[in-house]
């Protein structure tokens, strides 16, 4: 039997994995099913998901979102300080049921290639708090998450905090494809963001989930599509979509097949420099 | 480690000495004899297990027993005693929305959970709010009308109120 500890508080969480190795259990989505294939097996849990420490949703002077890494999706998707562009793929979650346990530090440190919360944290530049017993780290999470379940934490240390910085201009795409509306998890994903005002186009981020081992972004590729959405002698959109080609590697499973990936997350991407980007 | 895990079960207070992850659907059918909430899948895709924790709607099969430590679980047991069950169970009956049944909890207590924050629901309001319960018998147009009726003619069984959705 898993050997459990529930802290009355963050200080006792942290104190107790700085004495032990012990997998952190938040919502159980996840972690139940996982737990499950392992019958009888001998290992220390830390729970944390009613922590209130960890459920803050605010912004500072800076105009960064802070979410608490155990706030479940739809106390995000309930929050008016949550804007639309992250709570568009938030809603597609699961079920609500699912979005009601499920938490976005869960979902981050799951570092599933499908993680839908995945995309737009990276177009975002989203940064992630990693606290340990006397001690406090920061770090992108395109640094943190180093492949599918592969995630770079110390020993002793907890995602405590997501950190996004808002710009209230940014106009989000989202486009996930799965088997049905609700609990499907993605053969694909697509999120873009632009950030568009009376004075033209002042940023273009893209993000592809589920078509390679951790979520693709090209900050080269986002500068070249500024270009050529301004005007400037540049490739073309054919030209823009084999750079993207060239940096996903999609996988044949149970879900999907690397050619039906590549092809749909292709599209999604040509449907956005086209009809969104008019490029 | 001390396991004794206490919460409110349907208005009354419980304790149990359990394994902190035994799923709370083995709990409430084995452990208190409550055998409204169906295992279905086991793996919160189908929603035959859906209770209420603290007012919300959560699959019993994945939510480990230590998650409920100090909240209120609410399952079909504890609403059948209201006059709110009476409403959906009428307007279930009258939409013949229940084919084989299993899966017929399940979809009262989504009903529940939408009604209690959505009285005045769409039919996108309902089908979103049944978007994890499966009914095999695929008989979901039935259950969409009967929810629908039973917000309808059970006004005022539920709190006035309009979830604005994001």
């Amino acid at each position: 039997m898993a050997r459990v500890f529930r802290p009355g508080n963050l200080k006792e969480a942290l104190h107790f994995l700085d004495a032990e190795r012990a997998a952190v259990l938040a919502g159980g989505t996840d972690f139940m099913l996982k737990a499950g294939r392992y019958p009888g097996a001998e290992f220390a849990v830390l729970s944390i998901g009613h922590l209130h420490e960890l459920k803050r949703i605010a912004i500072d002077a800076a105009n960064v979102l802070s979410l608490g890494a155990v706030c479940t999706l739809s106390e995000i998707l309930e929050s008016p300080l949550v804007p639309l562009f992250l709570k568009l793929p938030i809603a597609e979650i699961g079920s609500p049921a699912i979005r009601n346990a499920a938490t976005a530090g869960g979902n981050v440190c799951n570092a599933s290639p499908a993680g839908d919360v995945l995309p737009m944290l990276y177009a975002l530049d989203a940064t992630l708090v990693l606290k340990s017993h006397g001690d406090q780290h920061e770090m992108q999470i395109r640094d943190f998450i180093q492949g599918p379940g592969l995630i770079r934490i110390a020993a002793g240390q907890m995602l405590t905090e997501i950190r996004i910085p808002l710009r209230q201009t940014w106009r989000c795409t989202w486009r996930k494809v799965g088997g049905r509306r609700a609990n499907s998890v993605s053969k694909t994903s697509f999120y873009a963001l632009i950030d568009r005002t009376s004075r033209g186009l002042g940023d273009v981020r893209i993000a592809l989930g589920a078509i390679a081992p951790t979520v693709v972004r090209s900050r080269e590729a986002e500068r070249i599509i500024l270009d050529a959405y301004r005007g400037k002698p540049s490739q073309r959109c054919t030209e823009i979509i084999a750079l993207y080609d060239a940096l996903i590697s999609p996988i044949d499973d149970s879900r999907s097949c690397r050619d039906y990936r590549r092809t749909v997350s292709l599209g999604l991407l040509e449907n956005f420099l086209t009809e969104v980007m008019r490029i | 480690m001390d396991n004794a895990i206490c919460f409110l079960l349907n208005n009354r207070s419980v304790t149990l000495q359990a394994d902190p992850l035994r799923s709370l659907l083995d709990t409430l059918r084995e452990d208190f004899g409550l055998t409204g909430a169906k295992k279905g899948c086991g793996e919160g895709e189908c929603g035959a297990c859906a209770v209420l924790v603290d007012g919300r709607l959560v699959n019993s099969c994945i939510t480990p027993v230590i998650a409920v430590e100090g909240k209120t679980v609410f399952t079909i047991e504890g609403l059948r005693e209201t006059p709110r069950f009476q409403e959906l169970s009428r307007c279930f009956a009258q939409a013949g929305a229940v084919q084989c049944g299993f899966c017929t909890p399940g979809m009262v207590m989504a009903a529940e959970a939408l009604l209690m924050r959505n009285s005045f629901p769409t039919e996108q309001d309902i089908r979103t709010a049944l978007s994890g319960n499966l009914c095999r018998c695929t008989g979901y147009s039935a259950i969409v009308a009967a929810i629908m009726t039973a917000a309808k003619e059970g006004e005022g069984l539920w709190p006035a109120s309009f979830d604005p959705g994001i």
